[in-house]
Formats: C-alpha cells, sequence, structure tokens
C-alpha cells in the first residue's frame, strides 16, 4: 500500500491486554529506525496523541473488556483503512477471557472485600465512581465488534512475524508469515 | 483525608482529564476539577482497566500458574514468572533451589531489569527531559528522539535488545517464556549463547553508565526543576539482601521513614500479611496498601529504584556502587525524594544489572545439569521479588489435588498508587493553579506519572462494578451484551 508523497500513518492500541505486542513490537529492535522512515505514528502508547486521527492502518493489542474498550475500539475502525488484530487476547479474547465463566459480582466481592489484607468500602460497595468505565459481563475478541483486515495470532506475535507482516503489507504484498514465525503461543 | 483528594463540593466546578496517560504502560486517566478561577480542587489517577486473575486462577493445576500470571504484563512477565515460580517453589517443598535453577532465574531477572528501564527510560520517558516537559506534541516521542538524538535513541533499542535476548536464552522466549517452573527451571545456559552474550555485555555497561551520567547531567544541570518537580515526602520499601546489599531476586524487606531511619527491617516476606492493609476507594480499581501498624496516613511509602537505592547499605557491584554513592551525596545527608530522581536511580539499576549479568556469565553453574528440587508438600507459599517498578507481592494456596484455591497479588505499581497520586497533586498546585490549562502543562501531570514508571496493566488484575447500563452490539446491531448498574 504505497502512498506517494507521504509517510504511512500508523495508529496503535492495547485493549485489554498485557502490552505484550506492543513490547514485541518494539522487538523489531533497529528495525524500528528503519520502520520510521516509512510511517509515523498516529495515536500509540509511544506518542502523546489521544485520539486517532485519518490512518493508514490501526493495530490493535488485546480484547474488549470494557465500554471504553469498545468506544475506542470504533474510533480506530472509523479512521484505520486497514485494521490489524495483533496477539492472541485481540483474535480470541486470550487470557482475560478465562473470567468468561465467573460472575462477575462474585469476582467484585473476592477482590474488594474478602481476600486478604483487604479494607473495604463500607455497605459492601465495590469501586463504583463514574469515571471508572462500564465493564462488560465477558471479555471479546475484536471482530465481534468490529470488522478486521487481518489477523495475526501468537502470545505475542514475535517481533519478526510483525515486522515481515508490516514490510510486506507497506511494500503492497498480501502479508505472508511463513510456518516458523506464525506460532500461537 | 489527603488534601486535595475529595473537593469539599463539586458544583460548578469545571472537569478537565487527561485520558488516557500516554507513554506509560497500561490503561490510567487523570481527572482534575477546578474553580472559577482555576484553582485546583480535586486530582485524581484513575486506574480504569480491570482483570480478574487473583480468581481465575483459583481451580487451576498450581503448575500452570507461573505462565499464566505472567500475561498480567507484557513489560516485566518475568517478575511474575519468577515471583509465582519461588512462592509455588515452596509448595512442592523446594524450601531451596538448585545453584543453577537459582542463577539461571537471576541471569533473567536481571536481564529483565536492564530492559525494562531501559525501555522506560529510553523509548517512554526520555522525550520528556530531552525536548522539555512542554516541548512540541509531535516530536515528545522515540522517533523524535531518534530524530534529534539518533545515539541515544540506538544505545535505547540496543540495550532493550540484549535484556530482552537475555529473557529470551534463558526462558526460551523474549516474552511470555517458561524458563521457570515450580521446583527450579527447566533447562540450562546454552553455551553457544552464553558467547553470544558474552560479545556484548562490555559495551552494555558502557552505554548503561553513560545513561547513568546523562541522567545524572539533567539532574545536576537544573536542580531547580529536578529537585522540586512534584516533590513529597514518604518512607520507602523494598526488599533488601540479608547483608544489607540491593538485590532483587531475594531478601527480606525493610521499611525506612523519609528522614532515612529504619522502622522494619528483616522482616520474613512469608509473613507479608501482617504487614499491609490494602484500602478500597471508590474511584480507582487499583487498591492503595499501607503498613497497617502504621495506618493509612503515615503508613503509605515509595517503591521501586528510588525507594531500593537509598533502602539498601550498598550495591554489590563496582560501578553502580560508585554512582549509588555520588547519588546518595546529592541528598547532602538526607534522602532524595524528588519524582524525577526515580530516573537517575533507574538507570544506576540498569548500570547495576548489566554488571551482575557479567558475572554471571562467568558462571559455570549455568551450565549445570541438575535442575530441580523438591520436598514435602505444602499447601501455602508467598513468592516476593523486586521487579523493576518495586516490590512484588505473590502468594497462594493450593489444595492436595494440586489446584489453587486462593491467590493473592499485590504488585509493585499497586504499592506507589499514593505515592503516584501525591506526585500529582503536587505538581497540580506548583504548576497549574490560577493558570489556564494547556497541554504542555497537563504533560507535567503526566511526566510525574512517568517517573514512577507505572504498570498500569499490572496493577489491574483485580475487578470492577459497572456503574451504568451498556450494551455492546456487533456491526449488524445485534446484542452481543448488556451491562445494568446494580
Amino acid at each position: 500500500m504505497i502512498v506517494s508523497g507521504r509517510k504511512l500513518r500508523v495508529a496503535t492500541t492495547s485493549l485489554a491486554g498485557c502490552f505484550g505486542c506492543h513490547m514485541s513490537f518494539l522487538d523489531i529492535d533497529e528495525h524500528l529506525l528503519e520502520l520510521v522512515e516509512l510511517v509515523e505514528f498516529d495515536r500509540s502508547p509511544l506518542t502523546d496523541i489521544k485520539h486517532c486521527g485519518p490512518c493508514d492502518i490501526g493495530i490493535i493489542e488485546g480484547g474488549v473488556c470494557n465500554a471504553e474498550n469498545v468506544h475506542v475500539l470504533r474510533e480506530f475502525r472509523k479512521h484505520c483503512k486497514i485494521l490489524i488484530a495483533l496477539g492472541a487476547c485481540a483474535v480470541t479474547g486470550g487470557l482475560p477471557a478465562q473470567r468468561n465463566h465467573l460472575d462477575v459480582g462474585q469476582c467484585l466481592q473476592e477482590v474488594y472485600h474478602t481476600c486478604i489484607g483487604v479494607e473495604s468500602l463500607p455497605g459492601g460497595q465495590v469501586p463504583n465512581d463514574p469515571e471508572l468505565p462500564l465493564l462488560l459481563d465477558k471479555v471479546h475478541p475484536i471482530h465481534e465488534v468490529v470488522r478486521v483486515d487481518y489477523f495475526i495470532p501468537g502470545c505475542p506475535p514475535s517481533g519478526e512475524a510483525i515486522w515481515k507482516f508490516l514490510t510486506d503489507l507497506i511494500a503492497g504484498h498480501t502479508p505472508r508469515l511463513s510456518h516458523p514465525i506464525l506460532r500461537f503461543d | 483525608m489527603f488534601e486535595l483528594e475529595t473537593a469539599s463540593q463539586t458544583d460548578n466546578l469545571r472537569r478537565v482529564a487527561i485520558d488516557p496517560v500516554s507513554r506509560v504502560e497500561g490503561h490510567g486517566k487523570v481527572t482534575l476539577l477546578l474553580d472559577d478561577h482555576n484553582q485546583v480542587q480535586q486530582v485524581r489517577l484513575h486506574i480504569v482497566e480491570f482483570r480478574g486473575f487473583e480468581k481465575f486462577i483459583q481451580g487451576r493445576p498450581y503448575w500452570e500458574v507461573p505462565v499464566m500470571v505472567q500475561r498480567l504484563c507484557g513489560i516485566c512477565p518475568v517478575s511474575h514468572h519468577l515471583a509465582a515460580s519461588k512462592a509455588l517453589d515452596l509448595v512442592v517443598g523446594a524450601v531451596s533451589i538448585t545453584p543453577t535453577a537459582e542463577k539461571m532465574r537471576r541471569l533473567m531477572h536481571y536481564g529483565q531489569m536492564l530492559q525494562s528501564h531501559a525501555l522506560h527510560f529510553f523509548h517512554l520517558s526520555s522525550p520528556d527531559l530531552l525536548f522539555g516537559f512542554d516541548s512540541d506534541v509531535g516530536q515528545r516521542n522515540i522517533v523524535g528522539v531518534a530524530a534529534a538524538h539518533p545515539e541515544v535513541a540506538k544505545q535505547g533499542i540496543l540495550l532493550r535488545k540484549f535484556g530482552q535476548e537475555v529473557i529470551r536464552v534463558t526462558s526460551g522466549k523474549r516474552i511470555h517464556g517458561t524458563g521457570a517452573v515450580p521446583g527450579g527451571v527447566n533447562k540450562a545456559l546454552d553455551p553457544a549463547d552464553r558467547a553470544m552474550l558474552l560479545q556484548d555485555v562490555e559495551q552494555m555497561i558502557v552505554w548503561s553508565r553513560d545513561a547513568v551520567h546523562l541522567t545524572k547531567r539533567l539532574h545536576t544541570s537544573n536542580p531547580a526543576l529536578y529537585d522540586q518537580f512534584g516533590l513529597f515526602r514518604s518512607n520507602l520499601f523494598s526488599l533488601v539482601r540479608a547483608d544489607g546489599a540491593l538485590d532483587f531476586y531475594h531478601g527480606h524487606l525493610r521499611l525506612r521513614d523519609g528522614d532515612g531511619k529504619v522502622l522494619l527491617d528483616g522482616v520474613d516476606y512469608q509473613n507479608y500479611h501482617h504487614l499491609l492493609t490494602e484500602e478500597v476507594k471508590s474511584w480507582s480499581y487499583m487498591k492503595f496498601p499501607y503498613v497497617t501498624a502504621m495506618g493509612r496516613e503515615q503508613g503509605w511509602y515509595k517503591v521501586g529504584p528510588l525507594a531500593r537505592v537509598q533502602n539498601c547499605d550498598f550495591i554489590p557491584s563496582p560501578l553502580a556502587e560508585i554512582e549509588r554513592r555520588e547519588f546518595m551525596d546529592h541528598g547532602q545527608g538526607g534522602l532524595v525524594h524528588a519524582p524525577l530522581a526515580y530516573h537517575w536511580a533507574r538507570m544506576i539499576e540498569m548500570l547495576h544489572a548489566a554488571e551482575v549479568i557479567k558475572e554471571l556469565l562467568a558462571d559455570d553453574d549455568l551450565l549445570g545439569d541438575d535442575l530441580m528440587s523438591c520436598g514435602d508438600r505444602r499447601r501455602e507459599g508467598v513468592g516476593v521479588i523486586e521487579a523493576p517498578r518495586g516490590t512484588l507481592i505473590h502468594h497462594y494456596q493450593v489444595d492436595e489435588d494440586d489446584l489453587v484455591t486462593m491467590a493473592n497479588l499485590i504488585v509493585s505499581t499497586t504499592h506507589n498508587n499514593q505515592a503516584m497520586n501525591e506526585a500529582v497533586r503536587q505538581v497540580a498546585r506548583q504548576y497549574l493553579n490560577g493558570r489556564e490549562i494547556t497541554e504542555g502543562l497537563l504533560n507535567h501531570i503526566e511526566v510525574a506519572i512517568r517517573a514512577f514508571d507505572p504498570c498500569l496493566s499490572c496493577a489491574t488484575h483485580a475487578l470492577g462494578q459497572m456503574p451504568l447500563t451498556v450494551e455492546l452490539l456487533d456491526g449488524s446491531g445485534r446484542l452481543l451484551d448488556r451491562r445494568v448498574k446494580g
């Protein structure tokens, strides 16, 4: 997807993930210096741009676990020509989805009332300030909420896989990951 | 209770939010409430994400735990991997592990310390320090650093790469590997990998020392800013080795007050729950720990590099010890409490990590084949290590069927919760009061938060409540999920 006369604009975000996929993105090591010759960053945990503007490529780490995640994901879909689900959590919900078989209310009681050494709020309350985003009952993979163009599995995908994928995409090829670098662990 | 935590009344106050806090790991936001004269009435750092690890680990076999819990955090997965393994060592009766196992784990951990500190300083925080807190948003990131200071950016990238490679050769992967298992490790070091790391380790020591000197120069060339920005005093808390040395992998707990007096020392961390209480507040998913005996208002503390470097008696590697002494001299007999001094202390720790890696690589125990220990099974274990961001506590109970029945985690960033809130309130007083709020001014708040290198993903393993109603619809409008308050 070569666009003449300007760098490609790339936005990244982490939803319900651990930032491991972003760390793996940085595991492209010195290639980072080559990459910034080809692309510029929009909203990303690496920049101070707080909202996603028009972009060529959007990269999403993490699944969807609260209302804020939904909002950010839709913002990315709206502004990004190509949207990529990066890593196990974005692709399937990943480890955070382990909570999907549990009752949220019981978890709250456990963490904020019954666990060791906790000084609880009065009256059985748990944190409930309007500044805290609304939780979903389940953690969802991102394709259940928006259309997704590419999925890269792995927990996390390796820096090598991310580099291969992006350089293919930027060069206008269909991205292909060979068997040894396409992993699910 | 704490000044500026809660406004006396909220009518007619204007809300300003920094959402999301950027160039940190995880999800947080800051809200400010200002009156008609732009006087700050309330400042809160909210941790807005939730997970549920403590709950969903229950019912899992204990041997899955070290690989599950490292998914709390992709920046310092090794911390959780090792804290869990240390706790579960006790469950499998491995009261002590073999020299090969301990040294492999130490190598992995010090590799992580190096990569995490490099990432935090070079990739995340250096733009503020090199360009200024209210410099152009477009430049204030690692790409801007690469353009203006290519050597600094390159060294940062290669330091982090080296640390990641140490992790890879000890755990199999750079992120979320499998090296440690309850009772030991699953592999020794390959001699070819040792040779590969030995080639570069001297260079890493040199660059780490350069980074210490860079942070020291920034600090001492502008003391009015660096010594005063967001300044508050608190207790310090960390592990130290039995002889008082800085140690990231093992030791006992020490608490020091803001004047430098040791309040508690030699505390066995198996008893951490007699020491600490975690307060819940309605406006954050992250709890607020304090030393129970001292109470909420006096008992909170700082953890992480600034606490560790001043809480230990010495650093057991020569170059870093020289730098520690210079750092202590900067306090002129007292402790250094300035939040921006976290960066200087962090780079001293990175230098120490590089020196320890070199020392470990020379040790043939790493190539040994005695990997595992075991003994009489127990039902419970606590594992504590010093993660890059501070003291990390994992506590598990396991039943006779090998299933986890209880998990309690107090992560590094949680210990710093009150401290970070105090720092942002102090910056708000110093810089925001009475002024028109600009992007650059708001970045000052974030600079204070970044000094602590918070890992907000780690800190949000707890679950929260939904305050309103939310519906999640798919692309065709089909209802996927719905939650209602109450």
